[in-house]
């Protein structure tokens, strides 16, 4: 075959000279050259750390109240002192150690509330995307009519009714957040199910179930993990205002929302009772947001931002 | 007299990723009024460059360098992209584009899109504009110009709206049209009205015209002289004939031995043993379409598929050959068991289709689609993507599935060491063959060919052709193959089939049905397939 001799160099990776580099090499290069991925995990890594060893690291206890220590300034403003390095708030309870524990059920609610709208904007949006006709008509009603509830007033709504518990606010704020997961998928499904490599499976013989598990599903994956890190962050705001109208997490629990709601009448005379837990769901949010970024350009097979 | 057209050492070249991409290296053209030049390349040798930079249409990390870039006489560089907006792009140069589908804004109307440019430039009255509009229209031929004047894009049908591009580029009277794979999207019997039109036109109005193309056949034929580019460089130009009869360069050369042609003796021998079985035989299949606007709206019947026969013998080609629309894309669906006629059976071997299990199937007939841009997924590798027709069939382990894996890339001449590449990596005449290997990794009695080539280069076209011939004549193998080129059929096939608007309207041996077409279709198809003209091509002393 002599024709060969003019085939035309579009790209470097053109003759496959990428594969010399192991998959492994290749994703471990992306990992750690990608900075907005690196600083997302970091934050959420050192996040997680402390919500794990809160006990050892917390230098009192979050319950422990103490009148004669109440309302105290952090260190660095007039009159703190270094046995309660942020603080403390009304009740005498160090403000650090509230935050620390604090951690715990952010994190828990987060990755909860978004895990179940994953599972049900997903198994909603493939079955409509892939299936069409009756069940998209349906599962499209579903959606309507879930875009026209006020979230946030339903999910008060339901956390009265039902009784506020950890469990209950992870249930409901999931619930309520599916919408984006199946919008996505849905149209993603349609456009992958039209392409040839289904229709050559389907000629294999693969059966619906072993299409969307293993030629759509893949192929949704990186659209999946930036709607997961979206809806991580919207969901520990949820609980967050949830616990500041006072429907979320009950006192004395820690909690981030729960702290600011409380530090809201003293808001002008000591900020920091706002700032500082308003300052540790910041960080929390743009970390997952970030790693959500890089996981989506690491994952993908073209590689984006090298 | 001053040139219409006066480049001198172009370089254009693009920041990539991976650093600077030389995508148009030292090329220099010249162009009189009145003239038309041909650009001929595949995809990634320049060609569109040179043309996107003469309209500053160039993407925003490309860099140009030229000795000269002159129009009329006018330095292009010198002039500000404001002046160059008024002044150069409409008035004095206009652009056609490959797609017609999309180069057409859908929410306007034909009249207001034509005279748009004309108005706002304060060139003509609106009435004018309108009158002159369609005259164009009439012109171009377009039936009913009044009528049409109130029409949108998607009234018409691709052809027509390639004309109406045409027509608007004219309203402004360029000096100068570029066409960029002006008839690429279009069927066979179209393309060559829109190349004749195209001609007249320069003719007529004495217009310079860059017709872009990857079909040097094509171009040569309405152009007095072609430039073959090749990777960024220009390797050959000169008079139309003489680059067409006398090529200089091994590339023309290779380029001009690819192109399928209908006079010559086919590649293709005679099947090695063929037999009177009917690998795949399809009955009075019929395929309605049903479809309803909104949910309580009336019900609309298509018929894609009215009464269709076929049958496909063992170790033979049969050619489907057909326009986009006529069907032949749904009755390869139907027998590759993805869709359910409305009424008929197919049989595989003599086993009705509807009782074999799917995984069954797989072992008598395998697709190979169009696109191998959509056919592989993008996200596994070559060595899943093939083995997935066994994991499926649950045959062998991984270590067996393994080795047929790598005995199929071997079959399609694809090397080792892509085996754990992403489709990404690949060339798109290295994703065919991984298309190929995954249709014959279940060693299957039937390959299903859907326009396998259709969407490659024309050197890439050759290579895989003559894959398939090849591996019919160590497998075995029965083809039907989809296509709407009669050289390729001339090539390949043993007998052909011509479908037309869901019915099959003409079927023979591949020799009969191209010497005395007996149907008026066929014959139209035949005659709009390009070809060498008379003169003795050299291609043959060049071996």
């Amino acid at each position: 075959m002599t024709s060969t001799d003019f085939s035309i160099p579009v790209t470097p990776a053109e003759d496959g000279a990428e594969t010399a580099l192991t998959p492994g090499q290749i994703f471990r290069q992306r990992l750690f050259g990608h900075t907005g991925f690196l600083i997302g995990a970091g934050l959420i890594l050192i996040i997680v750390v402390i919500a794990i060893f809160a006990p050892l690291i917390a230098p009192h206890d979050p319950f422990a109240q103490s009148l004669s220590a109440r309302m105290l300034p952090p260190v660095w403003v007039e009159g703190g002192n270094w046995d309660y390095l942020l603080g403390t708030d009304q009740n005498g309870r160090d403000y650090l150690s509230r935050l620390i524990y604090g951690t715990r059920v952010s994190i828990t609610i987060g990755l909860g509330a978004a895990t179940v709208g994953l599972l049900i904007g997903v198994t909603l949006g493939v079955i409509a995307g892939y299936f069409g006709g009756w069940a998209d008509h349906a599962i499209s009603f579903l959606l309507t009519a879930q875009l026209a509830l006020p979230g946030l007033l339903l999910a008060m709504a339901l956390v009265f009714i039902i009784g506020p518990s950890i469990w209950v606010v992870i249930g409901i704020v999931g619930v309520l957040h599916w919408t984006y997961y199946l919008v996505v998928t849905r149209a993603a499904t349609q456009r992958i199910r039209s392409q040839d490599f289904v229709a050559a499976a389907a000629a294999s013989g693969a059966s619906p179930r072993q299409i969307i598990w293993h030629e759509i599903m893949p192929n949704l994956l990186s659209a999946i993990i930036v709607i997961f890190t979206f809806e991580l962050g919207i969901a520990i705001l949820a609980e967050s205002s949830l616990s500041f109208l006072g429907v979320g997490i009950q006192p004395p629990t820690p909690s981030w929302g729960l702290m600011i709601a409380e530090g809201k009448q003293a808001m002008f005379y000591r900020p920091w009772l706002v700032i500082l837990p308003g300052i540790c769901l910041f960080l929390l949010v743009i970390g997952a947001n970030l790693m959500g970024d890089g996981l989506r350009d690491i994952t993908s097979p073209e590689g984006r931002n090298e | 007299m001053t040139r219409l057209l006066d480049i001198q050492n172009l370089d254009i070249s693009l920041a990539l990723p991976g650093g600077m991409l030389h995508a148009v290296k030292d090329v220099s053209l010249t162009l009189d009024r009145g003239e038309a030049l041909g650009i001929v390349g595949e995809s990634g040798s320049g060609k569109s460059m040179t043309a996107l930079a003469l309209m500053r249409l160039l993407p925003r990390s490309a860099r140009l360098k030229a000795a000269r870039l002159a129009f009329d006489g006018q330095d292009l560089p010198d002039l500000d992209d404001r002046t160059f907006a008024a002044t150069i792009a409409g008035p004095r140069i206009g652009m056609i584009f490959q797609e017609p589908m999309t180069s057409l804004n859908p929410v306007y109307t034909i009249g207001r899109q034509m005279t748009e440019a004309a108005i706002a430039r304060g060139l003509l009255s609106a009435s004018a504009a309108r009158k002159k509009a369609v005259d164009l229209l009439d012109r171009v031929g377009i039936p009913d110009p009044e009528g049409r004047m109130g029409q949108f894009p998607h009234q018409m049908s691709g052809g027509q709206r390639q004309r109406v591009m045409i027509a608007m580029t004219l309203m402004l009277d360029p000096d100068l049209l570029i066409a960029d794979e002006p008839t690429t999207a279009l069927d066979v019997t179209v393309q060559a009205q829109i190349l004749d039109l195209l001609d007249d036109l320069r003719r007529e109005r004495q217009m310079g015209l860059i017709l872009i193309s990857h079909d040097l056949a094509v171009v040569a034929e309405r152009t007095d002289k072609v430039a073959v580019m090749y990777a960024g460089e220009l390797v050959e130009q000169g008079p139309a004939k003489q680059v067409m009869f006398a090529p200089q360069h091994d590339y023309t050369r290779m380029l001009l031995d690819s192109i399928p042609r209908l006079d010559g003796e086919p590649a293709h021998v005679a099947p090695v043993r063929k037999t009177d079985d009917e690998v795949i035989a399809a009955r009075d299949i019929t395929r309605l379409f049903t479809s309803r606007k909104g949910l309580f709206g009336p019900r609309r019947e298509i018929r894609a598929l009215d009464g269709v026969s076929l049958s496909v013998k063992r170790g033979e080609t049969l050619a489907l050959i057909g326009e986009s629309g006529s069907g032949k894309s749904t009755l390869a669906r139907i027998l590759l068991g993805l869709d359910q006629p409305s009424s008929g059976e197919v049989s595989m071997l003599g086993r009705p289709l509807a009782e074999l299990p799917a995984t069954e199937r797989a072992r008598f007939v395998q697709p190979v689609f169009q696109d191998p841009y959509t056919s592989l997924n993008p996200r596994r590798r070559l060595s899943e993507i093939i083995a997935r027709p066994l994991v499926l069939r649950r045959e062998g382990d991984s270590g067996s599935r393994l080795a047929a894996v790598k005995e199929a890339m071997e079959h399609v001449r694809l090397p080792a060491r892509l085996l754990h590449a992403y489709p990404s990596q690949l060339s798109g005449g290295q994703r065919q063959r991984v298309a190929i290997a995954r249709a014959l990794v279940t060693r299957p009695e039937a390959l299903i060919c859907d326009e396998p080539t259709s969407a490659l280069d024309v050197s890439v076209q050759a290579q895989i052709l003559k894959l398939l011939e090849d591996l019919r004549r160590e497998m075995g193998l029965t083809t039907l193959l989809i296509t709407h080129d009669m050289a390729v059929v001339h090539e390949t096939a043993d007998r052909v089939a011509v479908m037309y608007q869901g019915r099959i309207v003409e079927e023979g041996t591949a020799a009969d049905v191209l010497s005395n077409p007996t149907n008026d279709y066929t014959a139209r198809l035949l005659a709009a397939a390009p070809r060498f003209g008379d003169g003795a091509p050299v291609t043959e002393d060049a071996r």
